[in-house]
């Protein structure tokens, strides 16, 4: 692991055991004779209630590994770990935003939020207030009664992402999550989720191919590249407390620079 | 610098109402065509037997026609008939329903369930239940039951086929964001795959009553002493093709009306959804 050197000092947070560990994970797929090695021997640690994200050039293995560390595809070798525990399948421990729109067409948007909340047996009236609260959180308050298919692609991500929200994971999973948003929207939701990051004791593993929306939100990025491997892993040493003027600063530029010298 | 005649010019989709693919219809056209298409028929039948261009003994006109039709219901109890028929394919189609849907819905979503019965049920689809027809009723006897088996026979390993298929097309993200959310595989069948699948398992159902009419109507006619088949084939013997165009023209009746009970639940039941069958 290589520390950027910055002259901000540490973040003040208690740094305890990784939450989820990814222990030398690789995973091939095979077509016939051919093999592709897409995630090559990955190991990350998830500190507690760290905000860490994954940058890469696409077809690097960014969204298998992520699939693999939810527990969605099983790893060729290697193993995921949640609390020093192996975990051998999904859970609703860890909660995840897909790269494609993933809305369940025939609920209702507030459904779509209960969703989790209902196979946990919640009863109704406090499913009813969590759902009120995350939907205005992500601004869609009003569409609560809509089907998924009269919403626009980016509302769509903003109620799966408050359904995953909605069923408290402990680590919440990200692909590409502001993907299809426009700069304004995807802007306040990155201030969104770094407010909602610092209040909850919730630690995220994101993808993203906006290597300024990695260093805003993140206090680790890891770099992977082409041939699958985790190349870098950068300490974003930044104060906890981010604003969006953040991104202008020399110290946020240098890791900029950094980070895209480090994907080349 | 200059290409060949059609690489040269820049090209634009002409604007077409009538070959409109996906861009919109307008709506009153397709009313119009609809009716277009169901007239032309009725027309031609028209034009020939009023024409005085065939025998009205092998094509009666529509009046002659709808006049023994009334004359049927009325003295040769018609009706008797059509309940008679109707409970059967009603019973055949149930039974098809009860087997189908679990069958089909456990194929598609269980590896396990699609080699055990998938090898089984999309083989024996192939097989022509019409050349069972006699050997079921060797074997089941000349009552209500064979007609039955044969219907049931000849729909249900298509609803399990069909319905195992929609099943395999749910995008597997949808699976696994419910299993993120902490479903187990019980809440995966029977929260996410079911109503996920329910438009398609309602137009398979819709599209196999029609098959259902067809197996009714060959089991009546080899062996029943009731129902529009039998009817259809006792007429036959004595050359009253008024009578056979009647009982055509009443499964036909029967076949709108089935047509438009299945468009409406549809349409109540899942308001989420576009029915892709017609
Ligand atoms: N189910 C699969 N079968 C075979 N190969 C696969 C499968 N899924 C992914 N791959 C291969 O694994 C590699 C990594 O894919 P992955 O989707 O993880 O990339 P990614 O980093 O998420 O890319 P992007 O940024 O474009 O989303 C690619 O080469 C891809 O072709
Ligand atoms: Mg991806």
């Amino acid at each position: 692991m290589t520390t950027f050197p910055t002259t901000l000092g540490q973040p003040n947070r208690v740094t305890s055991a990784a939450k989820l560990e990814i222990r030398h994970i690789t995973k091939i797929f095979r077509k016939g004779k051919q093999a592709n090695v897409a995630v090559d021997d990955v190991s990350v640690q998830l500190v507690s209630n760290e905000f860490s994200c994954i940058v890469g050039p696409s077809g690097c293995g960014k969204s298998t590994l992520l699939n693999i560390a939810a527990g969605l595809v099983k790893a060729t070798s290697g193993e995921v770990l949640v609390d020093g525990e192996v975990v051998p399948g999904p859970g609703a421990d860890r909660g995840m935003v897909f790269q494609n729109y993933t809305l369940f067409p025939w609920l209702s948007v507030a459904k779509n939020v209960a969703f989790g909340l209902d196979l946990k047996g919640m009863p109704q009236s406090e499913q009813r207030s969590k759902v009120e609260y995350y939907l205005n959180i992500v601004g869609l308050s009003d569409c609560a009664k809509a089907y998924p298919k009269e919403l626009s692609g980016g509302m769509k991500q903003r109620v799966a992402i408050a359904r995953a929200l909605a069923n408290d994971p402990e680590v919440l999973l990200m692909d590409e999550p502001f993907g299809a948003l426009d700069s304004q929207t995807k802007e306040q939701l990155q201030e969104f989720f770094h407010e909602l990051w610092r209040k909850s004791q919730i630690t995220v593993f994101m993808i993203t191919h906006d290597v300024e929306e990695a260093i805003f939100l993140s206090q680790r990025v890891h770099v992977m590249d082409k041939s699958g491997k985790l190349r870098e892993t950068v300490e974003i040493s930044l104060p906890a407390h981010r604003d969006l003027e953040m991104k202008l600063t020399p110290e946020f530029l240098d890791y900029k620079r950094h980070i895209i010298h480090a994907l080349r | 610098m200059s290409y060949g005649k059609s690489y040269g010019r820049r090209r634009y989709l002409k604007p077409s109402v009538f070959w409109s693919i996906r861009q919109g219809f307008p709506s009153w056209l397709s009313p119009v065509l609809t009716t277009l298409s169901l007239l032309v028929p009725v027309i031609i039948w028209c034009f020939l037997s009023y024409g005085g261009f065939v025998n009205p003994k092998f094509l009666p006109t529509p009046t002659a026609t709808l006049a023994t039709g009334i004359d049927m219901l009325r003295t040769e109890a018609l009706f008797a008939d059509i309940a008679a028929s109707f409970l059967m394919v009603l019973a055949g189609f149930i039974a098809a329903a009860v087997v189908g849907i679990p069958v089909g819905l456990a194929m598609g979503t269980f590896y396990s369930m699609d080699g055990l019965l998938g090898g089984f049920f999309r083989t024996v689809r192939y097989a022509p239940i019409n050349a069972f027809v006699p050997l079921i009723i060797i074997w089941a006897g000349l009552g209500e039951s064979p007609k039955i088996i044969i219907i049931f026979l000849g729909i249900v390993f298509y609803n399990a086929t069909m319905i195992s298929d929609a099943v395999k097309f749910i995008p597997d993200e949808t699976l696994n964001v419910a299993y993120t959310l902490g479903a187990t595989r019980r809440d995966l069948l029977f929260r996410v795959i079911l109503p996920a699948t329910l438009p398609n398992i309602i137009d398979a159902l819709k599209l196999n009553v029609a098959g259902a009419w067809n197996f009714l109507i060959i089991s009546e006619l080899i062996a029943a002493q009731k129902g529009l088949g039998f009817k259809i084939i006792y007429s036959q013997r004595f050359l009253q093709t008024d009578k056979v165009l009647f009982c055509i023209l009443v499964i036909l009746a029967i076949g709108l009306a089935t047509d438009l009970f299945f468009k409406l639940i549809f349409r109540l039941c899942l308001p989420w959804a576009e029915s892709k069958t017609s």
